[in-house]
C-alpha cells in the first residue's frame, strides 16, 4: 500500500512538473516580445519592470522558468494588467463558483445513476434497460453547449422561470435562494453529462459483479434483492464508479466553462474566456495552471479513495 | 447462475465459440448513409445550388423555415441551411484531420510498444500516462488562446497532438490482447520479420477496434471543436461552423430559435450516427471492451 502510494506520488510530481513547464511556455507562444504583447504598446516603464521581474524576462529561457516557478511557489501568479488585481485573488473569487456547480451536479448525477444502473443490471436487455440504454446513448451525443442552450430556451425563456437566464447570477452570501436558482441550469447540464458516463460504467460493472459466485451464495442464503444489490454488488462495483468520476472531473470543469460562458456566471470559465478576449495573458496562464494542477490532484485523491475501498488494487 | 452464462461456460470449456457479434442492423446502415450524406455535402458544398453562406439578404432577416429558405435566415439575413451545409466542412475537416494526426503518431507507437514490451514500452507508457493526465480540452484552450492568430490548421494540429496519448493507449491495449496469441508466436517461430508480424498478423486483428475508435474519436473531436467555436476560439466568423453558429445564436435566442436549433440538430445527429457506427462495429466484431 505504502509502496504503491509512493509510486503514485512520484508520478504526480512528474505530472505537475510537466504541467508547470507547459503553462510557463505558453507565454512564449505569443508572437513577438512577451512584455509588449502582454502590456500593449503604451505600457509604462514601471509596469514593464514589474513584468520583467515576475517573468524574469531578461534572463535566458531556462532560468526564466525557475524565476517564474519561484514566484508561483510563493503564491504570486502576477498582476492582471487589465484590472490591476492580483491573479491569485481573481482565481480565489472565481473558483468557489465552479466548485459549487460541480458539487451540486455530482450529487444529482450519482442520485440518478446509482438506482437506474441497478434497475438495468437486474434485468439486462429487459425493457427498462433498453429504454435507459437508448436514452443514455442519445444523451452521450449531445454536447453540454447544446444542452444548456436548449435548457435556457425552455426553462428561462419559454417557461419564464426567474433567475435562470443569462447574467442572473448572485453570490451565495447575498441571496442563497437566487444563487441556487441561477446555478440550477448549469448544474443540471453537468449532471446530465456525468449521469450518462456513470450510468453506463456502473451498469456494465454491476452486470459483471452479479455473475460472481458470492452473489449466487448471497442469493442462496435467501437475502433480499435490495440487500444483495446494495451490500454485495454495489460495494465492489463502486470502485469502477469512483474511477469514472475521477476521469470525468477534467471534462466536467471544461463543460462548466462552456455553461458559465453562456449564462455569464463569473466562475473560472467565464473569467478565462474574458481574459482570452482581452488578451490578459497572465490571468489565462494562472487559470490554466490552477485548473490543471487541481484536476491532477483530484485524480490522485480519488486514486487514494479507491485504494481504501478496494485494497486489492494496490497489491497488484 | 443464469442459463446463458452456463451455456457460455460449457461452450468455452469445449473450445467451441459462438459465432461472434450481432448483425449490423438497419439503423447502422441509416447512420452510414447519414454520415455519407454529410461528408458529400461538405465536399461538394460549392457545387450544390445553395445561396452564398456569407452574403445576407437584409430584406429577409430572421425569417422562419419556409420554401425560399429551407431552415430560415439568421439575424443578418443569411440562409441557415446553406450555412449548416458549409459549416459541416469545418467540423468534419477538424474531426478527421486531428484524428489522422493522433492515429498517425499514436497508433504505430502503441503497436510497437505492445509488441516489443520491455523498457521501450515502460517509458513510453509512463510518458503517455503523464500526458493523458493533462485535461485535453483545457490544454487546447490554453494553447489556442496564446498561439495567435488562430487558423484551421493550428486547431487541427493542437487537437491532433492532444489526441495522441488516448490513441496510443487504446491501440496498445488492443495489440497486447493479440500479441500473445498462438498465431503470432507461430509466425515468430517460422522466422517472420518484425515488420511482417506487425503488418500481416497484428494490424488486421486490431483493425476493427481501430476503425471503431477512429469514428468515436472523430465524434469526440467534433464535440471539442464545437466547444472551442462556442467559446469563440475556433475559426473566425463569418466562416460558418456548427459551433460558431450556435455561439452567434446565443445573443438572439429570443428572436430566432431556428438559428440555434438547426446547427445543434445537425451536430447531434452527426455525432449520434458516428457513435452508433463505432459502437456497432465494435460489438459486431466482438472485441473485448476496452475501458476508456
Amino acid at each position: 500500500m505504502l509502496r504503491y502510494l509512493t509510486k503514485r506520488l512520484m508520478l504526480l510530481v512528474g505530472i505537475v512538473f510537466v504541467i508547470s513547464v507547459g503553462s510557463f511556455y505558453l507565454i512564449h507562444l505569443l508572437p513577438g516580445n512577451p512584455a509588449t504583447v502582454i502590456l500593449g504598446f503604451g505600457a509604462t516603464p514601471e509596469a514593464k519592470a514589474i513584468l520583467y521581474k515576475q517573468l524574469g524576462l531578461s534572463k535566458p529561457i531556462y532560468l526564466q522558468y525557475f524565476v517564474w516557478l519561484g514566484n508561483i511557489l510563493h503564491g504570486n501568479l502576477g498582476i492582471s494588467f487589465i484590472s490591476q488585481t492580483k491573479v491569485s485573488s481573481v482565481i480565489r473569487s472565481a473558483l468557489p463558483i465552479d466548485a459549487e456547480i460541480i458539487i451540486i451536479s455530482q450529487i444529482m448525477a450519482f442520485a440518478a445513476a446509482i438506482p437506474t444502473a441497478m434497475r438495468s443490471a437486474r434485468k439486462p436487455d429487459g425493457i427498462i434497460d433498453r429504454v435507459l440504454g437508448a436514452t443514455s446513448f442519445t444523451l452521450l451525443s449531445i454536447p453540454p453547449y447544446i444542452l444548456i442552450v436548449v435548457l435556457v430556451l425552455f426553462v428561462s425563456i419559454k417557461l419564464g422561470v426567474s433567475a435562470t437566464g443569462p447574467s442572473a447570477y448572485v453570490s451565495f452570501g447575498t441571496d442563497w435562494i437566487t444563487n441556487l436558482e441561477s446555478l440550477s441550469l448549469p448544474a443540471v447540464t453537468l449532471a446530465t453529462v456525468s449521469y450518462v458516463v456513470y450510468y453506463r460504467v456502473l451498469r456494465s460493472d454491476l452486470i459483471a459483479t452479479l455473475q460472481e459466485e458470492f452473489i449466487t451464495m448471497a442469493r442462496s442464503k435467501g437475502l433480499s434483492q435490495r440487500r444483495i444489490m446494495w451490500r454485495h454488488a454495489f460495494r465492489p462495483s463502486s470502485v469502477a464508479l469512483l474511477g469514472a468520476a475521477s476521469v470525468n472531473i477534467g471534462g466536467l470543469l471544461a463543460a462548466g466553462f462552456v455553461v458559465q460562458y453562456l449564462l455569464q456566471i463569473p466562475g473560472l470559465g467565464y473569467t478565462l474566456i474574458l481574459a482570452i478576449n482581452e488578451s490578459d495573458f497572465l490571468v489565462v496562464q494562472g487559470i490554466v495552471l490552477t485548473v490543471s494542477v487541481l484536476v491532477v490532484a483530484i485524480n490522485f485523491f480519488f486514486d487514494f479513495i479507491v485504494n481504501i475501498v478496494d485494497p486489492r488494487i494496490s497489491r497488484e | 447462475m443464469s442459463n446463458r452464462a452456463l451455456d457460455e461456460q460449457v461452450l468455452s470449456a469445449l473450445g467451441i465459440k459462438e459465432e461472434p457479434g450481432e448483425p449490423l442492423g438497419l439503423f447502422f446502415w441509416i447512420c452510414v448513409g447519414w454520415v455519407g450524406l454529410n461528408v458529400f455535402g461538405a465536399i461538394f458544398a460549392n457545387l450544390l445550388p445553395l445561396p452564398n453562406p456569407l452574403i445576407g439578404n437584409f430584406n429577409a432577416v430572421n425569417v422562419g423555415p419556409g420554401i425560399h429558405h429551407l431552415f430560415g435566415t439568421d439575424d443578418l439575413g443569411r440562409d441557415i441551411f446553406s450555412r449548416v451545409v458549409y459549416g459541416s466542412r469545418v467540423s468534419i475537416t477538424v474531426g478527421i484531420g486531428a484524428i489522422l494526426i493522433g492515429f498517425g503518431i499514436g497508433a504505430p507507437l502503441g503497436m510497437l510498444a505492445a509488441y516489443r514490451r520491455g523498457r521501450f514500452d515502460a517509458i513510453l507508457t509512463t510518458v503517455m500516462y503523464v500526458l493523458l493526465a493533462f485535461p485535453a480540452i483545457i490544454a487546447t484552450i490554453a494553447v489556442l488562446s496564446f498561439w495567435t492568430p488562430r487558423s484551421l490548421f493550428k486547431i487541427i494540429v493542437v487537437i491532433g497532438i492532444a489526441s495522441i496519448p488516448l490513441v496510443y493507449r487504446v491501440i496498445r491495449t488492443a495489440t497486447l490482447s493479440v500479441a500473445t496469441k498462438d498465431y503470432v508466436i507461430a509466425a515468430k517461430v517460422q522466422g517472420a520479420t518484425d515488420r511482417r508480424i506487425l503488418m500481416r498478423e497484428l494490424l488486421p486483428n486490431i483493425a476493427p477496434i481501430a476503425v471503431s475508435f477512429f469514428l468515436i474519436g472523430v465524434a469526440t473531436v467534433i464535440t471539442l471543436e464545437g466547444a472551442l467555436a462556442f467559446l469563440g476560439l475556433s475559426v473566425n466568423p463569418p466562416t460558418p461552423s456548427w459551433g460558431n453558429m450556435i455561439n452567434e445564436a446565443r445573443t438572439v435566442l429570443t428572436q430566432n430559435v431556428w438559428l440555434a436549433f438547426f446547427p445543434s440538430l445537425a451536430l447531434c445527429l452527426f455525432l449520434i450516427a458516428l457513435n452508433f457506427i463505432g459502437d456497432r462495429i465494435r460489438s459486431h466484431f466482438d472485441v473485448t471492451e476496452v475501458k476508456l
